[in-house]
């Protein structure tokens, strides 16, 4: 195993306020690693610097050994590191199929000049993004959707065409970002098949993160608990559930899962 | 007989040769409506400034409507392109010897549009919105203060006696390339790019879109054909000076392009012709003659402060019908939505394929 996204001693202040305090990462190629933590605890800022949404205000983030702080977010991105989002962010007034057609830009291989002459690699590059979209539609089986405006669709169908926008940067990482918020029990372990699934077809690397306990629990190799900008555990789900840390400042709010 | 007109019109929109028939029928009229006077001289003008019209709302829907910005900076460029191109006709270029060579001052600005859409670009990166909006007229006022101060271009008194060198084919000509070259850049990744920005500039960077490379190309491209139609009007009007580009410029183009429809070139088609039309028939003289059948009563006074005044009260109709469209009719009479036969082929059917297999085929 090797390790395709490192982080060391990362730190982000918003102003005066700590955000994220010595983050620490080790993610191995092929891992499926969990982020949990309470309200607050600065999960979302870590997806925000790894994606360059945020500067790091000290530290290093490393991905296959090339230096993410600094670069800006669709360079990072063309790196092939996809994400989803908290509050889906979806081009709500665009069709399904340019929704994914879009996450291709970097893929695309054709200049300026090329594209408003309508000429050179213009066709055949087009040609194949509307393949590359379909066949990802199709796996989503959202394929009969493709002329539909994304705000039309139903909010579990939102949630799965924002995973195959993600794909279509033809990711080798994957950020899931509450991937389970707002579903019931059932679509949960859906869900959970469903995350299994893509990381065998797609050979991902995801991490995620949920408060959905039995999610995380449930599929997680590893489990890194943030609260207030800082690490308080790291280990596998069941070294996670026994600690008595975690458990006063998360597990041990309410009923589990 | 409905349903039988409708399978019609399917067919023709699907035929190959329609849109290079319409361009050849299209050609051969632009020259022979001048050559053999198929139409009156007044209309052949009003057709220019139609066809310089469209030039000039397509090319700013792309920044107005499909990147969602508020740009007021469209007369600006079109100024640059008018000063730009009658200085090279009549001081630059050899033009007595060479009259073949107005295209290339055309292109010339263009092109000098085109690098000041650059500069315009670089403030769209940090601000967005209302604050766009603002240094887009700065810009504005910047260009027509300049062009004031500068004594060599004729200052606030402006260039009089140009050359009248813009003839219809070159219009119709110029029309087909912006319009060609619009839906070329919307329908590549560029121009899914745009649509992403003004859907959600931060998702679109994380779905590796580069912005600003995107933002870049949409500001050079509308301002090289305002260059272009400001290039072509310095031409037709032969008088040119920096009042003609001021803010009531571009409120005529954004009238256009928001009552045609943001987002779509058939809307600023649509919109340039209802405009233009609409334009000629608010003269004095026309109005005038559509209400003498009013008693004198009401028309004496009606003609003595209104329609005489019609100039004038331009000022106020127009950016009142800008007012009215935006409140209640905020995407026009085509926004969003696109006449067929602008949508290439591949998008339409990686759209249609798996939804309505059974609608396509002949008759």
């Amino acid at each position: 195993m090797t390790t395709l996204l490192e982080a060391t001693q990362v730190k982000h202040f918003f102003g005066g306020l700590c955000a994220v305090a010595d983050f620490n990462l080790d993610l191995q190629t092929g891992q499926l690693m969990g982020v949990i933590g309470p309200n607050g605890a600065g999960k979302t800022t870590v997806f925000n610097l790894i994606t360059g949404v945020y500067q790091a205000s000290e530290g290093s983030i490393r991905f296959k050994g090339t230096e993410l702080v600094g670069k800006t977010p669709h360079q990072i991105t063309a790196l092939r590191i996809g994400r989803t989002f908290q509050n889906i962010r979806l081009f709500r007034d665009l069709s399904v199929l340019d929704n994914v057609r879009i996450a291709h830009y970097a893929q695309a291989d054709y200049s300026p000049l090329e594209a408003l002459l309508h000429m050179g690699r213009y066709r055949r590059e087009e040609q194949r993004i509307i393949e590359n979209s379909q066949r990802l539609l199709s796996i989503f089986k959202l394929e009969a959707l493709a002329g539909e405006t994304a705000r039309n669709l139903p909010y579990g169908l939102q949630r799965r065409l924002e995973i195959a926008r993600a794909l279509a940067i033809g990711p080798e990482l994957l950020l899931l970002d509450e991937p389970a918020a707002g579903m019931n029990p059932n679509e949960i372990d859906q869900l959970m098949e469903f995350i299994q699934w893509i990381r065998q077809e797609f050979k991902l690397t995801i991490l995620l993160i949920e408060h959905q306990m039995k999610l995380v629990m449930g599929i997680c190799e590893r489990i890194k608990v943030l609260d207030f900008g800082e690490t308080l555990a790291e280990g596998p789900p069941e070294a996670i559930q026994n600690d008595p840390k975690v458990l006063e400042a998360y597990l041990g709010e309410g009923p589990v899962g | 007989m409905n349903a039988l007109l409708r399978n019609h019109w399917e067919w023709l929109l699907e035929q190959r040769w329609l849109l290079p028939g319409l361009l050849g029928i299209g050609f051969v009229l632009a020259f022979a409506i001048p050559e053999y006077n198929l139409l009156n001289k007044y209309v052949q003008l009003v057709l220019m400034y139609l066809g310089i019209n469209i030039i000039l709302a397509v090319s700013l829907n792309l920044v107005n409507g499909y990147m969602g910005e508020f740009s007021l900076a469209h007369a600006g460029f079109m100024a640059v392109g008018a000063y730009t191109a009658a200085l090279l006709t009549m001081k630059v270029l050899p033009m007595a010897a060479y009259p073949g060579l107005f295209p290339l001052a055309v292109l010339a600005g263009g092109l000098a549009a085109a690098l000041m859409g650059l500069i315009v670009a670089i403030p769209s990166f940090k601000v967005r919105g209302d604050y766009l909006a603002i240094i887009t007229l700065a810009f504005l006022m910047i260009v027509k203060s300049v062009i004031e101060n500068i004594d060599y271009i004729g200052g606030p008194r402006g260039i009089p006696g140009i050359k009248r060198l813009t003839t219809l084919p070159w219009v119709f000509f110029w029309v087909v390339v912006s319009v060609w070259v619009v839906r070329n850049f919307v329908y590549s990744k560029y121009g899914r790019g745009v649509l992403s920005i003004r859907e959600d500039e931060i998702a679109s960077d994380l779905m590796s879109v580069n912005t600003r490379r995107v933002k870049f190309l949409a500001f050079m491209t509308s301002s090289f054909f305002a260059g272009i139609a400001g290039a072509l009007f310095a031409h037709l009007l032969q008088f040119i000076s920096p009042r003609v580009f001021d803010i009531i410029k571009t409120t005529d183009i954004l009238i256009m392009v928001y009552l045609g429809g943001i987002a779509s070139i058939t809307g600023s088609i649509i919109g340039a012709t209802l405009y233009t039309v609409l334009l000629e028939i608010l003269r004095p003289s026309t109005v005038a003659g559509l209400l003498s059948w009013l008693p004198a009563m009401v028309f004496d006074p009606l003609n003595e402060y209104f329609i005489r005044h019609l100039g004038v009260w331009r000022m106020v109709i127009m950016p009142l019908l800008l007012v009215l469209v935006m409140l209640y009719w905020p995407r026009g009479i085509m926004g969003l939505r696109e006449f067929r036969g602008f949508i290439p082929r591949r998008d339409r059917e990686a759209h249609h394929r798996l939804t309505t297999p059974e609608k396509r085929g002949t008759p």
